[in-house]
């Protein structure tokens, strides 16, 4: 090889960049970073007024009923939970079995429901799937009473079946904690029915073939691959329906059981032992939070959910037996699951105090109805709940859209309290919830502009601005999540400033979804009964109370046409959600009453 | 018509390692100007500075004389094509041009104009009530360009617009871009990770890694004179041959090759080698050609791989240990793997470059 060489090299370009002239940041820089991110100080002129409000009739509210808690007996009250024998332990334990309970029962239903419906096709099955949701979308007040009337000792099937088998006493009647335990499981259920399914159809069909094709046999790919994939579907729906379980008011309310860990809040309350009440809440209150934290732990945790390129299977039950069984199935599915609205319907035309011992009413009207729109004393509720739950709406509006814009798209220090704040409204029970605002608002202060809001028109509004808050808030994430940050910097690209492109953007892109929570979170609101009826003012009795009234002094056919207007309601919502973009899964979650 | 100048800027996230650190840059007014380099190299992150997404942590930016670091992103008249371009998707293709005009309270006869203008311009006249998903991808990507052109921003800035786009529109739309560019005068700060692009667009290439530049140039410079290692094998398919320092001159030094004697090879000023260090020297597969064995200016080596991809053959030659890229349109005798071959190397093409 011959060497050559060259008279000049061109002159080559300097690498830049290189370390002179590099300055190191100062902590000062860090901290500003740290603190501000990229967008200055705005963050914190948006979130300021959020975390003021969020502090004040949530946090605040709840510090109170623990400053509450140690008046009087003060720490003797939390020993009660320890004795062995007493209330309070008997109720904390009634409360966890009952709702240990309940998640087994809601799992087994739930888990097979979504097994059934998703892996298997037969007749009858759109039948079921259309009908699936619909006991747990009615209010827990109404649902509640639905199964007292369907399934109490003094229920229509009891008596039906006492009249067919001609037996001395009801048959299969249902009371005390067995009745609470028939509410949850059907309102409950779905928590895990739509977990599951949404597991189910989300596992990637290529890993069970995978598995089939390295030669598992049909069972050894169930326990090997889909229960481990199904796993953390099913230990979130669990946390769930332990949670809602645990906040259950009236279910206890209604089948009689007094040691349950919110009747005892609601009898110390009515009896005046406040003190007592904000220990029972306290302790509810620090278990459901608790709660809370463990799901955030176990969600933030990996999910086996897979991107599906193909699609689900289902096996077809083919023999002739098989499809008329299956048909008969559906279609008893489909009758008690449409039973109890179909039980409130038929007691709305009923005549108060006409049906007493008789398997179903005997005579027929449509006063009740009338009554409620003529009768001044009657229609006030209505008017009452539609205005308190109009302006709690608009509250959560606000409030959730900016929360969920703050939390999701901006940058700053205490971006995970903020989150959490607002998670809490949502895992606190509607009886807790009373009971913070009784303790926080009981006396004047900042929050309340000096004023005591108990016993005045506030209350109620504000109690379900604090239960509902969430509903918008997440909707208005879920909706934020689908539109593309760059649209919003786009439009500030182009000259827009932060209000004009959050407004002409990113708001309007997320409406549909932020208007879904809305009419979400005033359905909930109308319907809701659990933190009414510990705060509630004569003046202004919403619904649910009036409902509850009604069926102390037997007028159940009004109670039940009251009732029937607010399912109406929340069919014609559910309606409305659907056809919304994006409104579907708000209309599903929507089924998913806290009780 | 402005340039755009960025003194020592650097940028974190947290309290990690900087994703931009200590990045000089001067963009001539008009210049068509590329960041290139793999993704997580910082050049977005850098483009998003400049646009105003973020704020550097050290470090100035300016336009013109203008210091424009803090400034918000809607003070900035800058024009931006996202990569996924960002379209509004609740507005018709006219509204969506006209955004920023509406914003600039531009009169509404004289905004309508600038509109068709800027859609004839993209060769998209007619499109205006259309909405947004009845627009196919490079359909939208002309309307992306349209709505930043039309307000007539002082610099023009595209991240990655042509990467959703097939191969076949990626070719058309960067010449048309290029097109636009020139006939708008207007200084354009590109970012790719795709080579071929930068080289076939650019005024000037700034190759960037791990938040660094590496080097700025003409794609000539870039080729021809990589600065570092990474930029040799970046851009193109490079030979990094290892060779001891025999001497070092200023601007070349004299190498031991691999096969017998010395040479002197082309280096940059800043080279900082002597004598006795190991030299890296790049050498461009196109530029070694096959040889026969027995040809005494040939260093002899084994053939490991051979693949024939159309337009040339690509060889991998064991030479001693060293496995040394070549690609040649014409293959004498066309050898297959385990033949011993010869490899010219000219020692004109070859390159000092730094690690």
């Amino acid at each position: 090889m011959s060497v050559t060489t060259i008279a000049s090299a061109p002159p080559g370009p300097s690498a830049t960049g290189v370390d002179e002239g590099r300055r190191q940041p100062s902590r000062w820089d860090r901290l500003r970073v740290r603190l501000m991110g990229d967008q200055g100080w705005f963050p914190y002129l948006l979130v300021l007024p959020l975390a003021l409000v969020l502090w004040g009739y949530v946090v605040q509210p709840m510090l109170a009923t623990f400053a509450e808690s140690g008046r009087g007996e003060g720490v003797e009250n939390y020993l009660a939970f320890l004795r062995g024998s007493g209330v309070a332990r008997s109720a904390l334990l009634t409360s966890l079995g009952i709702s240990a309970a309940s998640v087994v029962l809601c799992g087994v239903v739930g888990v097979s429901m979504a097994f059934l419906l998703r892996r298997f096709s037969f007749p009858g099955r759109r039948l079921i799937e259309a009908v699936i949701l619909v006991p747990a979308a009615l209010p827990p007040l109404i649902g509640a009473i639905s199964f007292q009337l369907l399934y109490s000792e003094t229920g229509i099937v009891p008596r039906g079946l006492q009249r067919l088998f001609g037996t001395e006493s009801p048959v299969l009647a249902f009371d005390g904690i067995a009745g609470v335990l028939l509410v949850h499981t059907f309102t409950m259920y779905p928590f895990f029915y739509l977990a599951a399914s949404a597991a189910i159809t989300g596992l990637d069909p290529s890993l069970e073939e995978a598995a089939y094709n390295l030669g598992a046999s049909r069972m050894r790919v169930w326990r090997t691959v889909l229960l481990p994939m199904l796993t953390p579907a099913l230990v979130s729906a669990s946390l769930l329906v332990f949670m809602t379980s645990l906040a259950s008011y009236t279910a206890p309310l209604m089948f009689g059981v007094d040691r349950t860990m919110t009747m005892q809040i609601y009898i110390n309350r009515t009896n005046g032992n406040l003190p007592m009440a904000s220990t029972y809440a306290s302790v509810l209150g620090v278990v459901s939070l608790l709660f809370l934290l463990g799901m955030r732990w176990y969600e933030g945790r990996r999910s086996y959910r897979t991107v599906s390129k193909g699609t689900s299977h289902r096996r077809e039950v083919r023999s002739r037996l098989g499809r008329w069984l299956a048909l008969a199935g559906s279609l008893v599915c489909t009758v008690v699951l449409l039973a109890p609205v179909a039980t409130i319907a038929l007691v709305a035309f009923s005549v108060n105090g006409s049906w007493t011992v008789q398997v179903l009413p005997t005579e027929y009207t449509v006063q009740n109805f009338v009554e409620i729109f003529t009768e001044p004393r009657s229609l006030r509720p209505i008017l009452n709940s539609l205005q308190m739950s109009l302006l709690a709406t608009v509250g959560c509006v606000v409030v959730g859209v900016l929360t969920a814009y703050a939390v999701r798209r901006l940058q700053f220090f205490g971006r995970g309290l903020l989150d959490l704040a607002v998670m809490l409204a949502w895992a606190l029970p509607g009886t807790v919830v009373a009971i913070n605002l009784i303790a926080g608002f009981s006396t004047g202060n900042a929050f309340s502009f000096g004023q005591v809001l108990i016993g005045t028109f506030w209350i109620l509004p504000l109690a379900y601005f604090v239960r509902f808050l969430p509903l918008v808030f997440r909707s208005s994430s879920a909706a934020l999540a689908q539109v593309d940050p760059s649209l919003e910097e786009a439009a500030r690209n182009l000259g827009a400033g932060w209000w004009r492109a959050f407004g002409s953007i990113t708001v309007r892109l997320m409406l549909p979804g932020v208007l879904a929570g809305a009419l979400l979170a005033f359905v909930h609101s109308v319907g809701e009964f659990v933190a009414s009826v510990l705060i509630y003012t004569s003046r202004t009795v919403p619904i649910s109370v009036a409902i509850n009234n009604r069926m102390y002094s037997f007028d159940i056919g009004t109670a039940a046409a009251y009732g029937m207007l607010q399912i109406v309601l929340i069919f014609v919502v559910m309606l409305i959600s659907g056809r919304l973009q994006d409104g579907g899964r708000v209309a599903r979650e929507g089924a998913q009453w806290a009780n | 018509m402005v340039g755009v100048t960025l003194e020592s800027v650097s940028k974190s996230f947290g309290a990690g390692a900087p994703v931009v650190d200590s990045v000089d840059l001067s963009i001539d007014p008009g210049e068509f100007f590329t960041l290139l380099g793999p993704s997580g190299c910082g050049k977005t992150t850098t483009l998003r500075m400049i646009a105003g997404f973020y704020y550097p942590t050290t470090g100035r930016i300016r336009f013109g004389t203008e210091d424009v670091t803090r400034r918000p992103p809607n003070k900035r008249d800058t024009g931006m094509v996202f990569q996924n371009y960002a379209l509004f998707p609740h507005m018709t293709v006219a509204q969506n041009v006209g955004y920023g005009l509406k914003v600039r309270k531009v009169g509404r006869a004289e905004a309508r104009r600038r509109i068709e203008e800027a859609l004839e311009q993209v060769h998209l006249a007619g499109y205006g009530s259309r909405r947004i998903d009845q627009l196919s991808g490079g359909q939208q990507q002309r309307v992306a360009l349209a709505r930043a052109l039309v307000i007539r921003p002082r610099t023009l800035l595209l991240d990655e617009p042509l990467s959703n786009l097939d191969a076949k529109l990626r070719e058309e739309t960067r010449a048309e871009i290029r097109r636009i560019q020139r006939e708008a005068g207007i200084t354009s700060i590109y970012v790719t990770h795709d080579q071929a692009e930068a080289m076939a667009m650019s005024d000037r290439i700034a190759v960037m890694e791990s938040g660094r530049v590496q080097q700025v140039g003409t794609p000539q410079e870039i080729y021809y004179r990589p600065a570092t290692v990474f930029v040799a094998r970046f851009i193109g398919r490079s030979n990094v041959l290892s060779m001891p320092v025999v001497s070092a001159g200023p601007t070349s030094v004299e190498v031991q090759l691999p096969g017998a004697g010395t040479a002197t090879v082309a280096a940059p000023a800043d080279h900082g080698l002597r004598a006795s260090d190991a030299a890296l020297v790049s050498l461009r597969p196109e530029h070694v050609a096959l040889a026969s064995p027995d040809d005494p200016d040939a260093v002899v080596g084994r053939v490991t791989n051979v693949e024939f991809v159309g337009m040339a053959t690509n060889l991998t030659v064991d030479v001693a240990g060293q496995p040394i890229m070549v690609s040649a349109v014409e293959v004498p005798g066309r050898p297959t793997i385990g033949d011993r071959v010869g490899l010219r190397m000219p020692v004109a093409r070859m390159w000092v470059v730094k690690p």
